[in-house]
């Protein structure tokens, strides 16, 4: 099947999304994507921000979709053309769905422990505005202990339903949900149930945003000031494959591998996330590959003195002069 | 007066018993049906007949029911949606409390033709009553044999089951409903698949409006042809209207489509003038969510012929000078209606019911409910109303279901048609009393 995302025609099976195929060519194409998440079934279409036009059904059927479309849940057709990032009035209509993500968000960034990896944050930086038009009290809720190794910040949450699908799918029963209805929904265990379970602390690497987070590594460190590695260990659980993130030479938290699109490769068992603390325990393979527009890889660079060599030149032939250097 | 074919014997005593309906000629479309006709030929009958949805969308019935997915050992279902939520809506309950056996008899017929063994009414929580009325009309059906094994002798075995929802507006969109009557949380399903694939359960299931399914019950007595010479163009046959507002006489009206909507309103047959004489503001068409429109464009399009109540004519001039018959829920407000707190009314209510699934839907219905309690208040600033239109623009088609549309739209419309109330109040901080919204939130908390 043949499909067109903003210009660039791809190839690709049958039951393939648009998100897929968009992720195929390139990130210069591929929409942001808050609640989808590649290993998960049945997730995606609830965030809204990974909408598309389409302008070209299929080439049986040419007339364009009138209301933009999820790309995470359409399945491409056969010669459909789809616009990202070259139609404006749809970068509009996602300037309102990231508007309508934070109104009700805390925006405490300076004290949540997701800052400099959360999905939020690069949302808001990539498609947002600088400034909220809204001027009303944000809902609030008190942040609770779900489990004795996870928090819940309910402000934080964006509804994405990742939790509740990983509960679903990876867990052995789910005991967490969403209850309420409307903006008074709220991820909530059942009747004080604790996620008791081997696999349950990878809701917390699912999470796009701080509104579960590891307690073990609750406030002991800002993401950018640790260097990630890829390591494993000899599990009998799970692949025992993970990603430690290393404080000098104190392993201060584990989590789960991500790929390029931040979706993690293989779930990992809690005993692995949590119990192994020690530099000893893992077989450290190298380091893991942080994108360089991530602050997590700032001071990271392997060739951080080109780019400086690079940023210097640049200044120097727009005629900037280096503020130390000024008379 | 034209003509009535649902509810013109919903005075006769004791119509809501067996006895007397089968006196007046009920389910003589089911003996029809199954003795002389195919369930093929039934479709035929409603395709013909021109039969548009009466819950609001107004597709035609023929054409969804033959969309119908029919694999070979796969169930079918047909379900009744008898979640009548919509604000200003009361037509199925009168309906189905006066002439319970009018919508068993069409589920029949129905799901003769659908080849469906199941059938379910799906009642809103608030109709416990009503339920009770058609427990009542169901249990005689069985006992007569209209229901149950091998009707009439045929080979044709049917069950039908009521269910009661728990009072959820958003149950009423097909999708949720299945949801809700799979015993889950009623939240809109993501299209495709759609429901006549795989619908409950993951089968092929169709989701009809109770008039809708009533209507068939006439369509197969008179025959499709006959049916579709009532009405006018491509809104045929006639419709329940729910009228209510300031006017002489509320109620539930059938009406031929095609009447004009001034003699809707000023006829002594049917709503007998605005009360206390006063004059039209605005008429809301049909239900809470359709736009609103201004005496001028009620009364005559804006190509100045006179507005039917018909699904073309109310459409006529799209959004911008026209609205939808919708559900048929027609709410007229005199001259000392305030539009501003009529639609924070309508908002609220949206901010209310929104599922929270998707994200416009379930942080947009709050914000503007927020921003018109700002004109209630007295604190609105002229730029909110600008912000509310851009709020709604925003929300409108981003959505899984059309709820956010249904927010949006009545938001969009009273701002292009009453602008200036909304810059009158922020200029002049009026204060709209809503004392008794404040004690109704109270409830609600």
């Amino acid at each position: 099947m043949k499909v067109t995302i903003d210009g660039i025609q791809i190839e690709v099976p049958k039951g393939t999304t648009i998100l897929q195929a968009a992720r195929m060519i390139g990130p210069e194409v591929a929409p942001p994507a808050m609640c989808y998440y590649s290993s998960l079934k049945t997730s995606g279409g609830y965030c809204r921000t990974c909408i598309v036009k389409v302008t070209q059904g299929s080439s049986a059927n040419p007339s364009p979709i009138p209301k933009p479309v999820a790309s995470c849940r359409t399945e491409v057709m056969d010669g459909m053309v789809v616009e990202n990032n070259i139609n404006a009035e749809l970068l509009e209509a996602r300037k309102g769905v990231v508007e309508f993500l934070l109104i009700n968000h805390p925006l405490d960034c300076p004290v949540c422990d997701q800052a400099g990896e959360c999905k939020l944050q690069d949302l808001g930086y990539g498609h947002g505005s600088a400034a909220t038009r809204f001027e009303f009290k944000r809902r609030e809720y008190e942040a609770i202990d779900i489990g004795d190794k996870i928090k819940l910040h309910m402000n934080r949450c964006i509804l994405c339903y990742r939790c509740v699908k990983v509960a679903e799918q990876i867990t052995d029963n789910r005991v967490h949900g969403v209850i309420s209805r409307g903006d008074s929904s709220e991820i909530s265990t059942y009747i004080e149930n604790i996620i008791d379970n081997d696999f349950s602390g990878n809701v917390i690497d699912v999470c796009p945003v701080g509104a579960l987070t590891d307690k073990t590594f609750r406030f002991k460190q800002r993401v950018w000031f640790t260097k990630p590695v890829d390591a494993h260990r000899n599990c009998d659980k799970c692949s025992g494959k993970t990603r430690v993130w290393l404080k000098g030479e104190e392993v201060v938290r584990v989590t789960a591998r991500k790929d390029q699109w931040d979706e993690v490769e293989e779930f990992i068992c809690n005993s692995c996330r949590y119990d192994y603390k020690k530099t000893s325990d893992w077989v450290i393979e190298g380091p893991s590959p942080i994108h360089r527009n991530s602050v997590i890889s700032q001071n990271h660079y392997q060739h951080l003195n080109e780019l400086k060599l690079q940023a210097l030149k640049q200044q120097n032939a727009l005629g900037f002069m280096p503020l130390d250097k000024k008379p | 007066m034209g003509k009535k074919l649902l509810i013109h014997n919903d005075k006769v005593p004791g119509i809501n018993t067996l006895e007397v309906y089968r006196i007046h000629g009920g389910y003589s479309s089911v003996e029809k049906a199954l003795k002389t006709m195919t369930p093929d030929q039934v479709t035929d009958e409603v395709k013909k007949s021109g039969l548009r949805g009466r819950g609001g969308a107004g597709f035609p019935t023929g054409l969804k029911w033959s969309f119908l997915a029919k694999p070979e050992g796969v169930e079918r279902y047909l379900v009744c949606n008898a979640d009548e939520s919509e604000p200003g809506t009361f037509k199925d309950r009168y309906l189905m409390e006066k002439i319970p056996h009018a919508l068993i008899e069409g589920m029949i017929t129905s799901s003769f033709a659908l080849g469906a063994k199941t059938s379910y009414i799906y009642i809103r929580g608030e109709y416990f009553y009503v339920a009770r009325i058609l427990e009542i009309a169901l249990a005689e059906a069985y006992a007569a044999g209209w229901l149950g094994k091998n009707i009439l002798g045929t080979n044709f075995s049917h069950d039908c089951f009521i269910q009661v929802g728990a009072g959820a507006y958003i149950c009423g969109e097909e999708t949720a409903l299945l949801e809700s009557l799979e015993g889950k949380r009623g939240n809109p399903r993501i299209k495709p698949p759609f429901p006549a694939v795989a619908g409950l359960w993951g089968c092929p299931t169709v989701v009809n409006n109770v008039e809708t399914i009533a209507a068939v019950c006439p369509i197969i007595n008179m025959g499709g042809e006959e049916y579709a010479k009532i009405g006018i163009g491509k809104s045929t046959g006639t419709k329940l209207i729910s009228a209510s507002g300031h006017i002489n006489k509320p109620g539930v009206y059938e009406i031929e489509l095609g009447l004009p909507v001034e003699e809707f309103i000023y006829s002594e047959h049917y709503c007998s003038g605005i009360r206390n004489g006063k004059k039209l503001k605005a008429v809301v068409a049909g239900g809470s969510s359709v736009p609103i429109l201004p005496t001028e464009l009620i009364l005559k399009t804006a190509k100045g012929e006179p507005r039917l109540m018909s699904y073309e004519s109310l459409s006529d001039g799209g959004f911008q000078t026209g609205t939808m018959l919708g559900s048929g829920g027609f709410i007229v407000m005199d001259e000392d209606t305030s539009i501003v707190k009529n639609l924070f009314t309508f908002t609220r209510f949206y901010h209310h019911e929104s599922c929270g699934q998707c994200s416009p839907c379930r942080e947009g219905t709050g914000w503007m409910e927020k921003i018109l309690q700002k004109f209630l208040n007295g604190t609105a600033i002229e730029s909110d109303v600008e912000l509310l239109w851009d709020i709604q623009s925003k929300i409108e088609g981003k959505t899984i279901c059309p709820l956010g549309e249904a927010a949006a739209w009545p938001v969009a419309a009273a701002i292009r048609h009453f602008k200036q109330e909304f810059l009158d109040i922020a200029k002049n901080k009026k204060f709209i009393d809503i004392s008794h919204y404040n004690r109704l939130n109270k409830i609600v908390a």
